[in-house]
């Protein structure tokens, strides 16, 4: 696998600042997150409720509420400056260029319209093709995100097709105008999961088909670990730390990515689960050094005082966290996570064994 | 025990087999996990054991009492004494006007215990047991996060000292790491008062993490029942196995290579000949299925 992070960049964001105007004061959302997307791959941004995930891909899409601002920083897309431009030329993009699903399939459609119409009216919208040839197009759409009978179903209203079949009708739309980007915000979250299973592989084989470029927004690591080859750890607005989708599960280095993982029910056995104590911090006033100082067993007196800048882990992957500093004590991974990745890394070898003696 | 749900009259009357003859048993003490997907009946079993629906057939029974019968006071008295309830959605849940001791305390107050002193130490002391202060027992649930307001439904509900607990999808609207603080809550009471829990969940990992016992069920019936870890170890009902193969796992390397089961109904299973009904394959181990299906799982299992 290409794992190298100098491969082409299709969307650039850099220290993206963003705050909500509210009555007592300003909630700051997304604090100087940054992040690159590769073309061709999918970097995964993970976080809990209110870690600023679906703010920051909102701020991608030129859709944030109106009482928004954004303070600072650039999303470089295609030689512009997302943040700065109008929304005249943000049209030209929006679902053009960079498509989109949300987690509700059922609030992104409309619920008195035909679902083939709806795909239709997106690629007459924005392409030059007779109203023929866009019902074909949309047939074809229909049947790469895995609908059976496309003509029956392009008769439907959303509410006669289940969640599953709903959101394959929100994927089509986000692809109809073939986007370079498809931004995915928690989009199996509403799912069951034999469900989930089948939407997540058909995405990972549009992907390679149509040689998309994915951010893909969830909190379910399990998700993440099937989907992303990048992975963004978020916490209180800010990314705590980001590397490949095996450095962060295999070697991850920030206290919270160790909470986040340990807190995670295990199949393989019946540990006690190591819940993250207390609650996230208010945004309204973040705390002062790193955010995640007052919840973290491991914290020391200057994550208190003072944000940790990154360290440089490998040249793919980062952490903020003061541990990582020359002066810091040595502290190692709770050792319910440690032995959890020890017998991954057991199971990986064995598999591999399995598979040399096999073709031999 | 089956729950039909009626629509319409006469000839468009439409009936939905919300929960089609089930059968399970939770011991003493246990633990049984109800997993399944949604709209496979296993809220539904829970409510009509509180009985908040009545059964349309079948028999269910509570240390030894017939409570499937006609509702009458004594009976809905013995229901309301014995079980108590914790529930998905910890904002719906709590009434928006009732101080926590309110809420908490109501439950005590309807079982005729008026001495206010005497409701305000039990509050008080269950509030310590699930994790929060008795400061927080004159705020509102407004006040709360998703996790405490998660605690004070479980307070409520253990406050009581019921036989039974029924917590229904209890941590599924929680995020991860407050989701894992609320699942070793309850573990720990599980322990230290010895409760009985029927744990209706659709996520896998949290109910075998959880559970004892776990029964499966699919388009309201029961396909498989067995122990936790027996029937992690050894799926059997190719919708199990199906369930099981969909869980995403924290591991990118095995997650990239892993093939999923897909599992229709219809096409797995020719039951126009044969009726299936459950049948013990393993010790302990029941799975629903025809007489030759059953034949072909144990020779499965004889192979190995």
């Amino acid at each position: 696998m290409n794992n190298q992070i100098n491969d082409e960049i299709v969307l650039d964001v850099q220290d993206l600042t963003v705050s909500f105007r509210g009555f007592v004061g300003k909630v700051q959302a997304v604090r100087g997150v940054s992040f690159q997307l590769p073309r061709g791959k999918t970097v995964a941004i993970v976080g809990e409720s209110g870690s600023g995930k679906s703010v920051t891909a909102k701020s991608i899409m030129g859709i944030l509420a109106g009482n928004a601002i954004i303070e600072k920083g650039s999303i470089l897309y295609d030689g512009d400056d997302l943040t700065k431009i109008s929304e005249k030329q943000f049209q030209d993009i929006r679902g053009k260029k960079i498509g989109l699903i949300f987690q509700d399939p059922l609030s992104s459609l409309n619920p008195i319209m035909k679902v083939g119409k709806q795909i239709t009216e997106m690629i007459l919208e924005n392409q030059k093709v007779s109203k023929k040839e866009a019902r074909e197009r949309a047939l074809d759409l229909m049947r790469d995100v895995g609908i059976p009978d496309v003509e029956q179903r392009f008769e439907h209203y959303p509410f006669q097709l289940s969640g599953g079949m709903r959101q394959r009708i929100v994927i089509a739309i986000a692809l109809a105008n073939e986007p370079e980007i498809l931004i995915c915000d928690e989009p199996t979250t509403a799912l069951d999961v034999t469900v989930q299973a089948r939407i997540l592989d058909m995405i990972n084989e549009l992907k390679y088909q149509k040689n998309l470029s994915i951010v893909f927004i969830t909190h379910d690591l399990g998700v993440v670990a099937n989907m992303a080859d990048f992975v963004y750890v978020m916490y209180a607005g800010k990314v705590v730390e980001y590397g490949t989708s095996e450095e962060i599960f295999f070697n991850p280095k920030h206290p919270y990515t160790w909470a986040l993982l340990s807190s995670m029910p295990d199949m393989d056995s019946k540990e006690k689960l190591l819940a993250i104590p207390g609650t996230p911090p208010n945004m309204l006033e973040p705390p002062v050094g790193d955010a995640f100082a007052s919840r973290n067993r491991y914290a020391m007196e200057i994550d208190f005082k003072e944000q940790p800048p990154f360290f440089k882990v490998s040249d793919t992957h980062y952490a903020a966290t003061w541990l990582l500093h020359e002066n810091a004590p040595d502290v190692e991974m709770p050792e319910v996570l440690r032995n959890r990745i020890d017998r991954m890394l057991v199971e990986e070898e064995e598999y591999h064994k399995g598979r040399g003696e096999g073709n031999q | 025990m089956s729950m039909y749900f009626y629509s319409g009259s006469g000839k468009s009357q439409q009936v939905v087999k919300a929960v089609d003859d089930v059968t399970f048993h939770i011991y003493q003490g246990e633990t049984f996990g109800l997993v399944g997907e949604s709209g496979c009946g296993k809220t539904t079993t829970g409510r009509s054991i509180i009985r908040l629906y009545t059964p349309t057939s079948g028999e269910m029974f509570l240390d030894g009492e017939d409570i499937s019968g006609p509702m009458n006071s004594r009976l809905r008295r013995y229901i309301t004494d014995k079980v108590a309830m914790i529930f998905q959605d910890p904002v719906d849940s709590l009434n928006p006007r009732m101080t926590v001791r309110e809420i908490i305390g109501e439950g005590l107050e309807v079982r005729g215990i008026k001495d206010k002193a005497v409701v305000d130490e039990k509050v008080y002391s269950i509030l310590n047991k699930v994790g929060l202060t008795r400061e927080h027992a004159t705020r509102y649930p407004h006040e709360f996060s998703g996790g405490q307001r998660q605690r004070i439904g479980i307070a409520r509900a253990i406050v009581v000292e019921p036989a039974m607990v029924i917590a229904d999808e209890p941590v599924s609207a929680l995020d991860v790491s407050i989701q894992a603080q609320v699942i070793n809550l309850l573990g720990s009471l599980k322990e230290d008062l010895g409760l009985t829990i029927l744990f209706i969940a659709h996520d896998l990992s949290v109910v075998k993490h959880f559970s004892d016992r776990i029964g499966v069920m699919y388009y309201g019936k029961l396909v498989e029942v067995a122990e936790a870890d027996e029937l992690y170890d050894n799926p059997i009902h190719p919708y199990t196995r199906a369930l099981l193969s969909a869980i995403p796992h924290p591991n990118p390397l095995s997650e990239k290579r892993r093939r999923r089961i897909t599992y229709d109904g219809l096409e797995t299973h020719d039951y126009s000949v044969e009726q299936p009904s459950m049948v013990e394959i393993l010790p302990e181990h029941f799975v629903y299925c025809s007489p030759s299906e059953a034949e072909s799982y144990r020779r499965e299992f004889k192979r190995k």
